[in-house]
């Protein structure tokens, strides 16, 4: 067998131990499903009232999305504080000990989050469609549109992969992601609409991916605002195209990246 | 005989701090090497770099003929690492613990599974495989992490610490373990800061301390090294100490030593347990003498007179200078 095809088995090898703990410990996946339910009853009940997305669409309807981008981002951060949970502890150096692929820690870590994010994102779906959200287009469509969820998800748990090994513990992570993260999610599209912002926020949130896999999103699953058109610029124009080179840029950069910060690192 | 694992001039700094300064060591096959020294002497950081862990900053090493820096995965393959602190998942049952490594040396699936059964069996821990190891006791998860040394059947072993935090029947009941495995010719790499361990285990022991080895040798050639055996007596009055020490030194070999306090008297001797036949019959019998013997130095104390300090474990990272606290004690 390849190098590659090495990794991605002794990935699934690690992925199935990641799941395993899902299972022995479910507290954990249920305070990562409760969070975005929270996030769709807040904005849909507490400030859908007064928001006015404009024309035609409601407030839930619009939302949906962007809490489910706010959801794959999110959930990207218990990639790196698991993986940072992992080099504190002993286990590490039994893989590191092993003639095993040096990616494998890393594939198999962002492989069992993709299953994390399916539940996620299956839940969200369904608290959705309980208050009101709708799937507008075609079933392929729909599928693309989590299709490109998951995807930006999954780049979006490398680079939390990065970040996990680069802190010195769990606790630094939860507060340094939450530092990136409210910004980069409440400074989009995700929420409110942007033509409001004011002007640098403004073209901030328009070339923000979190803006783009939102708009996206949108229109994959046909919630966009037939009223007020989006944004004139090209990132929310191309939305799908933009969001996938974000997703490519964020790999191609950060997959190679944390092997070599996994390889040098040593367990703290 | 050739060696299985060879290091030379080692080197290893962490920040200002250096863990390894110039350390060499080798072990023959099917031997036994136990690695000595306090907290932070750098026996752990000799372990990670033998065991591909860590890349020292100078120095070369081979395991098993494999050049460690050159191709850690061809030493990876070979050697099997049980660590100080058990490397074992506490989520995970301890078959699936074993069942995982066994996948990740690539046993393929039917292998892995009968390994993790045979060594679950073998380290008495069948009753147990299918609970969760967070259930397990000390002891059961630093055999559940030994068996995880061995899933390959390795040809080196690296043992660090592994009786460190035990209790001792568990202690006792690891190192019978240990010597069943060296029987059946497996090289082993032991570090500890037990000084009985390394005596009861080891062929052969390296001193260390400061990144540095301070002393090498059997534990007999080590005991030797700081002189040889003492008699010690201890008498019922303080009147009786005069006529015992005129009697201890016609067969001291050095100075006889008076401790007043504990009414000891202690001189170095050459001859064993003749000489103590000797000493009691040169007493007449109007010396009582409450307590009589001959002391052969321990580990402890070769370690006292070749560092200056002793070996008790300190608390938190500042075990280096703790020792310059001490007065250097000679024997």
């Amino acid at each position: 067998m390849s190098a590659l095809t090495w990794a991605v088995a002794d990935g699934l090898v690690v992925a199935k131990r990641n799941l395993i703990k899902i299972k022995r410990v479910p507290e954990m996946i249920v305070w990562i499903l409760l969070s975005p339910i929270m996030f769709v009853l807040l904005f849909a009940y507490v400030f859908g009232g007064a928001i006015d997305v404009g024309g035609g669409i409601g407030y839930r309807e619009f939302l949906i999305a962007g809490v489910f981008a706010q959801t794959v981002v999110f959930g990207a951060t218990y990639t790196g504080a698991s993986l940072a949970e992992d080099m504190q502890k002993g286990i590490i150096d039994r893989f590191r000990s092993l003639p095993m692929s040096r990616s494998a820690v890393l594939i198999g870590r962002t492989a069992s989050d993709v299953f994390n994010n399916i539940l996620s994102i299956g839940i969200m779906a369904l608290t959705g469609l309980l208050v009101g959200w709708r799937i507008r287009t075609s079933l392929w469509d729909a599928v693309a549109g989590f299709a490109l969820l998951l995807l930006f998800s999954y780049a979006f748990s490398w680079l939390m992969a990065v970040v996990g090994l680069l802190v010195p513990n769990v606790e630094v992570i939860n507060n340094a992601s939450f530092m990136v993260i409210m910004p980069l999610t409440f400074i989009s599209n995700a929420f409110v609409p942007i033509d409001g912002f004011p002007t640098p926020l403004r073209i901030f949130a328009e070339w923000n991916p979190v803006s783009a896999v939102t708009q996206a999103a949108r229109e994959l699953f046909g919630n966009t605002n037939p009223a007020a058109a989006a944004s004139e610029a090209w990132s929310m124009q191309n939305s799908v195209l933009y969001t996938l080179i974000w997703i490519g840029v964020i790999l191609a950069i950060f997959v190679p990246l944390s092997v070599r910060l996994y390889k040098k690192s040593v367990t703290k | 005989m050739t060696d299985v694992i060879r290091a030379r001039g080692l080197v290893k700094h962490y920040k200002e701090i250096k863990a390894l300064d110039g350390l060499d060591l080798d072990v023959a096959e099917g031997r036994v090497l136990g690695l000595l020294g306090p907290n932070g002497a750098g026996k752990t950081t000799a372990v990670r770099i033998l065991t591909t862990l860590l890349v020292p900053d100078a120095g070369t090493a081979e395991v098993a003929g494999v050049d460690v820096i050159g191709d850690p995965n061809g030493v990876r393959s070979r050697i099997g690492l049980s660590g100080q602190y058990a490397a074992v998942d506490e989520h995970l049952t301890g078959f699936e613990n074993l069942d995982m490594i066994g996948r990740l040396y690539r046993m393929g699936k039917k292998g892995s599974r009968f390994r993790a059964r045979e060594l679950l069996e073998r380290f008495d821990l069948d009753e147990a495989a299918d609970r969760p190891v967070k259930t397990y006791s000390g002891g059961m998860r630093r055999r559940l992490d030994l068996a995880g040394a061995l899933v390959a059947q390795p040809a080196v072993l690296f043992l660090d610490e592994p009786t460190t935090g035990l209790d001792p029947r568990s202690r006792l009941s690891m190192w019978e373990i240990i010597r069943e495995l060296v029987s059946r010719g497996t090289t082993l790499l032991l570090t500890t800061q037990y000084l009985e361990e390394a005596d009861r285990l080891a062929d052969e022991i390296v001193v260390i301390d400061h990144g540095k080895a301070i002393a090498r040798g059997t534990a007999d050639q080590l005991k030797s090294q700081i002189g040889g055996e003492r008699v010690e007596l201890v008498v019922e009055s303080h009147a009786h100490l005069a006529a015992v020490r005129e009697t201890l030194m016609r067969v001291a070999v050095g100075d006889v030593v008076i401790d007043e306090q504990t009414r000891t008297v202690t001189a170095p001797v050459t001859g064993g347990s003749s000489v103590l036949i000797e000493v009691l019959r040169g007493l007449d019998g109007s010396v009582s003498v409450l307590d009589v013997g001959l002391r052969r130095p321990t580990l402890d104390d070769v370690f006292l007179a070749l560092t200056g300090h002793g070996t008790i474990e300190e608390n938190g990272a500042g075990e280096h200078a703790n020792g310059a606290q001490r007065t250097k004690e000679s024997v």
